[in-house]
């Protein structure tokens, strides 16, 4: 369905910016070279052919024991042209860190903060990359595959000894 | 001595007129919020039992009702709306998860509103039906009329009043009748 998305993408980046692209069910995918993420997505959504409008969802993959271990998975949709494509960018355990998309798609900016709350990821460039869903006492990042299971943070507890 | 005896009296009229005037404060946080609503519309009525008026504001509620799961960003609020509501005050955990965690047993839910605040009656269930929130409702009025209630036991013993004999027996006793002094 979004053949022509990817056609377009292997067609303007030659250089290595697309690593690896795939379709599986109807479903595009493109796997994409971490310093070129921001590139792509902006092409994507100013490209004439393409015309990626609307921005559907952005979340993270923790591919625990992979290198690079963490997927940021990009969905897109074109309003106008009726098409959509998944994105993959990859960030190393050691430098979580990609491009913030929030200046292309500004729906992007809430769920950049998500990823990095969950899973620590660094968007460089986000305008105001704060926890967004646990409190900012919380230590570490609760959805990466080595925050132990059963660790609680509490922020407040009753004392033992009391009966209220 | 005679004293003593008509102030413990006076206290089983008391606790008559609060357990059939609970002002209820809803803490809803989750999806036994439809069956709370269910309990409390014409066809199974709260009213009946004198817990009808939902006030919205804790300093006017003597009854905080825990509904749906509570997570650990909750826990600071929840403790201040408790802190704020006036004594003698009861709690109810509603829904297996505002008792236990319920399913959830992760890194943001709290395992159970007892952490933060002294509850009870628990009503388990995912969600409850309304005949076991009713239930769980005459046992918080059978625990009130015997003075039992956490903060009535706790206010008692601030006081220097009189604690119940029945709140000094050990838990699980509590299913029989209190004895006479």
């Amino acid at each position: 369905m979004a053949q022509l998305v990817l056609d377009r993408l292997k067609e303007r980046f030659t250089a290595g910016e697309i690593l690896e692209t795939g379709s599986q069910h109807g479903n595009e995918w493109a796997r994409v070279r971490r310093e070129d993420w921001k590139a792509v997505c902006q092409f994507l959504r100013d490209d004439e052919a393409t015309q990626m409008n609307m921005f559907i969802d952005l979340t993270c993959v923790d591919r625990f024991g992979r290198e690079p271990r963490f997927d940021v998975v990009l969905h897109v949709y074109s309003t106008d042209k009726k098409h959509r494509v998944r994105l993959y960018g990859g960030a190393s355990e050691e430098d979580p860190t990609i491009d913030s998309i929030s200046s292309v798609w500004v729906g992007a900016n809430w769920f950049e903060r998500e990823a990095y709350d969950l899973y620590g990821i660094r968007f460089q460039g986000h305008p105001d990359l704060r926890r967004i869903l646990m409190y900012p006492e919380f230590v570490g990042h609760p959805l990466r595959k080595d925050y132990p299971k059963e660790k609680r943070q509490p922020l407040v507890r009753r004392d033992p000894g009391r009966v209220d | 001595m005679g004293f003593d005896a008509y102030a413990s009296n006076l206290a089983d009229a008391v606790n008559w007129a609060r357990k059939w005037s609970l002002f209820q404060y809803p803490f809803v946080t989750a999806c036994c919020g439809m069956e709370f609503m269910a309990t409390a519309a014409s066809k199974y009525d709260i009213a009946r039992f004198g817990a009808e008026f939902p006030r919205f504001s804790p300093r006017q509620a003597d009854l905080l009702i825990i509904v749906g799961t509570i997570t650990e960003r909750q826990g600071p609020a929840l403790r201040r709306i408790y802190d704020q509501m006036c004594e003698p005050k009861w709690v109810i955990a509603f829904g297996v998860c505002a008792s236990t965690g319920g399913f959830y047993q992760n890194y943001s839910t709290m395992p159970g509103a007892d952490q933060i605040v002294p509850v009870d009656v628990y009503i388990p269930g995912c969600p409850p039906r309304p005949e076991q929130v009713l239930d769980g409702l005459m046992m918080l009025q059978d625990r009130i009329q015997r003075g039992e209630g956490h903060s009535q036991v706790t206010l008692a013993a601030e006081k220097g009043y009189d604690v119940p004999i029945a709140a000094i027996r050990p838990v699980g006793a509590s299913q029989h009748k209190p004895e006479k002094t």
